[in-house]
């Protein structure tokens, strides 16, 4: 039996499905012990990547609208969060409120990106989107003047961890045994926020609604002459790839505890974008291998250091150098093996439905 | 001719690209249950016709009225919402996506479910999909198609890909199904065989508008034929009249033979 067919067949998928959660539920403590707890620290933050891609992946690899602001709405949720949970405003709200608040107000901002664009394709839409999204980043970076809302370059400091009743994120607990940093707490928050991303994009890609956003990727003409209305759909894949963004930007604000306009640069759109390109457009599971090995990638080339101490007996290219020398290498090299990524989108088989004659009409 | 007879009527329609005149002044009236021929040499302005009929394109003058609602102006989709659905010349199926999800996709304008009830399969979405399903796979079957369900609308030949179209074009509901050049690229058998299944369509209830160079099929399938010459209508009537009329002899064949 393959590998594949384990998680489809009916007597072991569900064995095969448990193993994986095992895995996931074990994870944090088999990467601290043997890798050390920055790497769980790094695992988390996949996590989060994973929430991110996936909301591009809507908009991108569904609709086919090409978004090289997307940081934008991560930016959007994370200030969302920061300014309503910190000193900052001296306004303390739960974050069972803050979280939906921040996705509502992401989505807002991507009808607001969207409905300009609306007639823009390709190229031409992601100079736009590209410029959306250093607009908000400039926008956050000076609304200090005349009056302080975001703190400029600063950035907000002392934001809430996620927190309800007395039980903090932020602090070590102690269940069954196990020791619980908070790094760990967040570990499992984001894996419940990561699933929950994926059975959304599942179940939106295998609907009407995917169907229509594939359909307007595929030939927008087409779709709006078989009566889809390709400006609404348009806004909502706008909409929901933004509400995943602005989600991923509230924990991400009550992860760090800091933020400031520094963490939402075009690179990192641009990473997003190649987490979901080099993953897999349009495949949930391509985007979610594409966006562990992303955040992974660059954080194992760090070790290039450390071994070119060991093997050549000194440092002889500066390691920040080399790995985005190599990262940028391992990118074409990936681009050139596997033009349409590493994991690529296979359109679903539908069982086949016995039926009488159809009558038209 | 009864007026209530009418399903299409279009007046007076005009439509220039800069300088030239794509059509000017035509109108055509298609009547429930026929099929409607369209023809004309190369340029004479059919295929404009259509996309100003299915909303591609914004008429400057004239009027629209499908089954007793002006449609001129409106977008494809509504278009498509009133019971206009087509097929393009130039196939333009979702070629990343299975036969039959390119007939699911047809199914939009006559389902209603939401992301939210995408999101949390509501039992009316699931029996929304599965309706959806049933149908895609009926047509398919009535297509002749139903051994490429499973098959990427890309990876068809050439005229499965043309049925497909139909098929996902039927998908919709549509009353009047306008064809642009189906039996365009096919072999003598294809076309018999699509001379069929558009004959039971018509069968079935749904009216036929179809641009077609091939006479044979054109002449021997419609109830009633226009031809377009330089963006003006230069006949119209039953096939066998239109046949016989010198304008159109001279359309095709040029001066001197008529």
């Amino acid at each position: 039996m393959s590998w594949s067919a384990l998680f489809t067949d009916r007597r072991w998928r569900w064995i095969a499905w448990s193993a994986v959660a095992l895995l996931l539920l074990a994870l944090p403590f088999i990467i601290e012990a043997l890798l050390g707890r920055s790497w769980v620290r790094i695992i988390a933050v996949a996590l989060l990547f994973v929430m991110l891609a996936l909301g591009l992946n809507i908009v991108v690899g569904f609709a086919g609208l090409l978004d090289l602001g997307y940081i934008a709405f991560f930016a959007v949720g994370a200030y969302s969060y920061a300014l309503l949970a910190s000193p900052q405003f001296a306004v303390h709200w739960p974050f069972l409120v803050l979280l939906p608040l921040g996705a509502a107000i992401a989505a807002v901002f991507g009808v607001l990106l969207g409905a300009p664009t609306l007639r823009l394709r390709g190229d031409y839409l992601a100079i736009v989107t590209l410029g959306f999204g250093e607009i908000i980043r400039v926008f956050l970076n000076n609304l200090n003047r005349p009056v302080n809302i975001t703190n400029g370059p600063q950035g907000i400091t002392l934001i809430d961890p996620l927190q309800m009743g007395g039980f903090s994120l932020a602090h070590t607990h102690t269940f069954a045994g196990l020791t619980f940093a908070p790094v760990h707490n967040y570990y499992f928050v984001f894996l419940v926020c990561a699933v929950l991303s994926i059975v959304l994009s599942l179940r939106l890609e295998n609907s009407r609604i995917g169907r229509a956003w594939i359909a307007i990727r595929d030939d927008e003409l087409a779709a709006s002459s078989m009566g889809i209305n390709t400006r609404n759909l348009k806004l909502l894949a706008f909409a929901m790839g933004a509400t995943f963004g602005g989600v991923a930007g509230g924990l991400f604000a009550s992860f760090q505890g800091f933020i400031s306009p520094e963490s939402f640069h075009l690179i990192d759109s641009i990473m997003v974008l190649c987490m979901v390109v080099l993953g897999g457009m349009g495949n949930v599971a391509g985007v979610v291998l594409g966006a562990v090995l992303l955040t992974a990638l660059p954080e194992a080339l760090r070790y290039i250091g450390p071994l070119q101490q060991r093997w050549l007996g000194g440092v002889i290219v500066d390691p920040a150098d080399l790995r985005m020398l190599l990262f940028g290498l391992a990118l074409v090299l990936m681009m050139l093996l596997r033009p349409e990524g590493l994991w690529p989108a296979r359109r679903r088989r539908v069982a086949p439905v016995h039926t009488g004659n159809a009558d038209v009409g | 001719m009864s007026a209530d007879n009418v399903l299409l009527a279009a007046s007076g329609i005009g439509k220039h690209f800069g300088g030239l005149a794509a059509l000017s002044g035509v109108s055509i009236t298609v009547r429930h249950g026929e099929i409607f021929g369209l023809i004309g040499p190369n340029g004479a302005g059919k295929t404009t016709l259509f996309n100003v009929l299915t909303g591609l394109a914004v008429p400057d003058t004239g009027t629209l009225i499908f089954d007793g609602h002006r449609i001129e102006g409106l977008k494809p989709h509504a278009v498509a919402g009133h019971g206009i659905a087509r097929t393009f010349q130039n196939i333009r199926l979702f070629g990343s996506m299975t036969a039959l999800e390119n007939v699911m996709v047809g199914r939009h304008l006559r389902s209603n479910t939401g992301v939210l009830g995408a999101v949390f399969r509501t039992r009316a979405a699931v029996a929304e999909e599965r309706a959806i399903t049933r149908r895609a796979h009926e047509l398919l079957d009535y297509c002749g198609l139903s051994a490429h369900s499973n098959n990427l609308a890309r990876d068809l030949p050439y005229g499965d890909q043309r049925r497909l179209e139909i098929a996902r074009a039927l998908a919709t509901d549509p009353k009047l199904l306008a064809l642009d050049e189906p039996a365009a690229g096919m072999n003598a058998t294809e076309t018999a065989a699509l001379k069929a299944l558009l004959e039971r369509i018509r069968n079935d209830g749904v009216t036929l508008l179809l641009i077609e160079h091939d006479m044979k099929l054109v002449m021997g399938l419609s109830h009633s034929v226009a031809v377009l010459d330089y963006g003006e209508k230069i006949a119209e009537g039953e096939p066998e009249t239109v046949q016989r009329d010198p304008r159109v002899i001279e359309a095709y064949l040029g001066g001197g033979f008529a």
